[in-house]
């Protein structure tokens, strides 16, 4: 077995996790403004006992390209580094924002408020732009830097869609209705980024181009796109209907445009400079990390996901209804 | 191109700095605190009785904006050791990248999954799981320190290592993680730690004295704290000697550096204060207790201590003679109070009392700040000891991206501490 190809698809699951999970928590920060003051609190009490754990799983996705990637990990983080700047002053303000909005009255509670929504905004913009600077080889030119925007909008957007998805899942009444319009309105975000990422990409890498556009392999690949389509309405249709069904949909798309990208990318870890065996740290320190990994990964998974039931259903005016 | 590189250094060094030393102010806190919070969990399991209670509900909110800051903190960190240092990755990655990668897998997910748990599943989960949940919590956060001080440790006295290219790989992780001075500065750490968050728990106690005489639990909590603060003050002078002891074995310039001592002498004195005259290799207007250095050092009254002299290699002398001194000073204060205000605090505590221990919040960073600036300055030049020098695993990162990038995190931090503290104090004033 590939040690290095285990370790890279470990990593992108580790990072994979951390766009779904700290997405929908990102996506309600981003929301906040369009609450009323009463919503607010039950927004953030239906997020307020993972976040601490979402944020984890960025921080084992950079540990792991620092592991198993190290001239990756500096090459990457360097010619990103304005980005990773600002998207960490995001996290940082939401983060401790979170924490301090409970805590202060008046016009403090205002201003945190405003921080958390500032911060999360600013983190899940500057992700986008990391990625969009990302897939281009971190190419020059005021055209690369346009597309990277767009790709920082449709990423806030996308972030949009899981909170409020999650919102329609963790809510009722008034504030699922809100969320029922946000979700729709973060989808067409979505599709639009969708597209014009999916265009754009090919037009602005020659690889990306050849490894799409290379008949009758297109034609096969073409499956990807077609179910993120058909995702797309069937989350379109079941919103108002169905709780549960748009948040699984919203998570389905993430996982499409993953693997999308993740195939227009292998075995690159550096767009056309450095493939994942390249940039491989030495075996030694892969196995050393990759046994705690097999080991010590089912134990992680097992306890978010045993959190998660311990706060399953409806949020209610700040305390979890039993 | 020569002086752009020495302005990169500079400013990377900074930048490092100071992401590190606002991040390790969280951790200090709680380390400790999760012990004695999960302390006040048990006592309530046990008791029953609703003052623990509500002692456990306060201080656990303190935990959690703590453990907050630390978290965003960390992240940073995360990023930092590949954007500012892959001149350090390069070298020493196999080795500090797996230390790194077990925190995050053994600790953080730990405390990160577990903390949602113990502040909002106090109705969602058995009494004995919410226990357990705040254990796991303190667990982690203790696990954690051991994976951070082993490489911080391994960077001091590098073992279980060796050459393969360019790069070193680890031979033997066993000796890499428990490398000499590992069981000492883990223990040191632990236990600045423990009075970190001991004089947390009583400052915070007596500013909610301060506000409301009558609140029982506070005064409880302050007792606590001051009498916790009180066993581990001496407790860590103990341990305190023994990493002196071990330094001396293993990073000797280091600790001439400390002591400010130039030449190699038998009976060597114990340099109390002196202005550091770098230049001219030597003390001014010192004072000194005679035979000091070789009895503490060396146990015997003409033990031979080595001089800087020796050590072409060496560290500044003037940041780490006074870093040091300001670690021992705050140390000996913090004694004298745990030590002097057993007696008042038997009855109801006197106001000025109250304001010292309240002014004493945080002076268990200080310490910290000052321990950690002598430890890390005192291996300069080295970055790993004897494998990599500072100024060879500095970043391409441009001066002007450094600047603008040290700016935002120096507001940030500046503005996230004051938050911090004003809202801690404004929080226990209310109760």
């Amino acid at each position: 077995m590939d040690l290095v190809l285990v370790f890279a698809a470990l990593m992108g699951f580790a990072i994979l996790l951390y766009v779904l999970l700290d997405g929908y928590d990102l996506g309600i920060g981003m929301l906040m403004p369009a609450a009323e003051r009463k919503e607010q609190e039950l927004m953030v009490a239906s997020i307020a006992p993972f976040w601490d754990a979402n944020e984890t799983w960025l921080v084992l996705g950079i540990g792991l390209l620092l592991v198993g990637f190290p001239v990756a990990h500096g090459e990457i983080l360097g010619a990103l580094y304005l980005p990773v700047a600002a998207m960490l002053v995001g996290l940082m303000l939401r983060g401790v924002a979170f924490e301090l909005r409970v805590k202060a009255e008046g016009w403090h509670r205002e201003l945190w408020n405003w921080l958390f929504w500032a911060g999360s905004t600013l983190a899940s913009f500057a992700q986008g732009l990391m990625l969009g600077r990302y897939v281009t080889g971190f190419e020059a030119g005021l055209g690369y830097w346009l597309f990277a925007a767009v790709v920082g909008a449709s990423l806030c957007g996308g972030y949009v869609l899981l909170g409020a998805t999650w919102l329609v899942l963790r809510t009722r009444g008034e504030l699922q209705e809100k969320a029922v319009r946000w979700a729709r309105w973060g989808l067409m975000w979505v599709a639009l980024g969708v597209a014009l990422v999916s265009l754009g990409t090919p037009l602005a890498s020659e690889t990306v181009r050849s490894r799409w556009f290379d008949f009758p392999r297109t034609l096969g690949l073409m499956v990807l796109p077609a179910a993120t389509v058909a995702i797309g309405l069937w989350v379109w249709l079941t919103l108002g209907k169905s709780d549960s069904k748009p948040f699984a949909g919203a998570v389905a798309i993430f996982v499409l445009a993953f693997m999308g990208l993740a195939y227009s990318l292998f075995p690159y870890v550096v767009m056309d400079k450095l493939t994942i065996w390249d940039a491989a740290a030495d075996d030694s320190a892969l196995r050393f990390v990759g046994v705690g990994l097999v080991f010590v990964l089912p134990f992680i998974l097992a306890w978010q996901i045993y959190s998660h039931r311990v706060f399953r259903g409806k949020v209610h005016q700040g305390i979890y209804e039993r | 191109m020569e002086e752009a590189l020495t302005e990169a250094l500079v400013l990377s060094r900074v930048q490092f700095g100071l992401n590190i030393g606002f991040h390790i102010l969280f951790p200090t806190i709680t380390i400790g605190l999760a012990w004695i919070v999960a302390g006040f969990r048990i006592r309530y399991e046990m008791t029953r009785d609703e003052a623990w209670l509500r002692t456990y509900k306060l201080w656990v909110k303190v935990f959690a904006l703590t453990f907050a800051m630390g978290v965003v903190s960390g992240v940073t960190m995360s990023f930092q050791f590949g954007t500012n240092w892959p001149g350090y990755m390069n070298r020493v990655g196999n080795i500090a990248g797996p230390l790194l990668a077990y925190e995050v897998l053994t600790a953080f997910f730990l405390e990160a999954t577990f903390l949602g748990v113990m502040l909002f599943g106090m109705q969602r989960v058995s009494g004995r799981v919410h226990v357990a949940s705040s254990v796991i919590v303190a667990f982690g956060t203790t696990v954690s320190a051991f994976w951070i001080l082993a490489l911080n440790s391994w960077m001091q006295t590098p073992a279980g290592h060796t050459q393969l290219g360019g790069a070193l790989v680890a031979e033997s992780w066993w000796r890499v993680i428990f490398n000499p001075s590992f069981p000492y500065r883990l223990a040191h750490m632990l236990l600045a730690s423990g009075i970190t968050a001991a004089f947390v728990v009583a400052g915070l106690s007596a500013w909610r004295l301060l506000a409301a005489r009558s609140d029982g639990a506070a005064l409880k909590t302050l007792r606590f704290g001051a009498r916790l603060a009180a066993v581990l003050v001496p407790l860590q002078i103990f341990v305190g000697d023994l990493h002196g002891l071990n330094t001396l074995e293993h990073q000797p310039a280091k600790i001439a550096a400390m002591e400010a001592l130039w030449h190699t002498e038998r009976g060597a004195p114990l340099v109390l204060f002196a202005l550091i005259d770098e230049e001219h290799g030597r003390n001014r207007f010192a004072i000194e207790v005679p035979k000091g250095a070789s009895l503490i050092l060396k146990h015997s009254l003409d033990g031979e201590v080595k001089g800087l002299s020796e050590f072409a290699d060496r560290p500044p002398v003037a940041p780490l003679f006074l870093a040091f001194r300001v670690m021992v000073g705050m140390g000996v204060l913090m004694l004298i109070l745990a030590w002097g205000s057993q007696f008042w605090l038997k009855a109801s505590p006197p106001r000025w009392l109250l304001w010292a221990f309240a002014g004493f919040t945080f002076a268990g960073w200080v310490a910290t700040l000052a321990g950690w600036l002598t430890t890390e300055i005192g291996r300069q030049p080295w970055l790993v000891t004897g494998i990599l020098r500072t100024a060879d695993a500095v970043g391409p990162a441009s001066g002007a991206k450094l600047g603008a990038s040290l700016t935002a995190y120096a507001v940030t931090y500046a503005a996230l501490l004051l938050a911090y503290m004003v809202t801690l104090t404004h929080m226990s004033r209310r109760g």
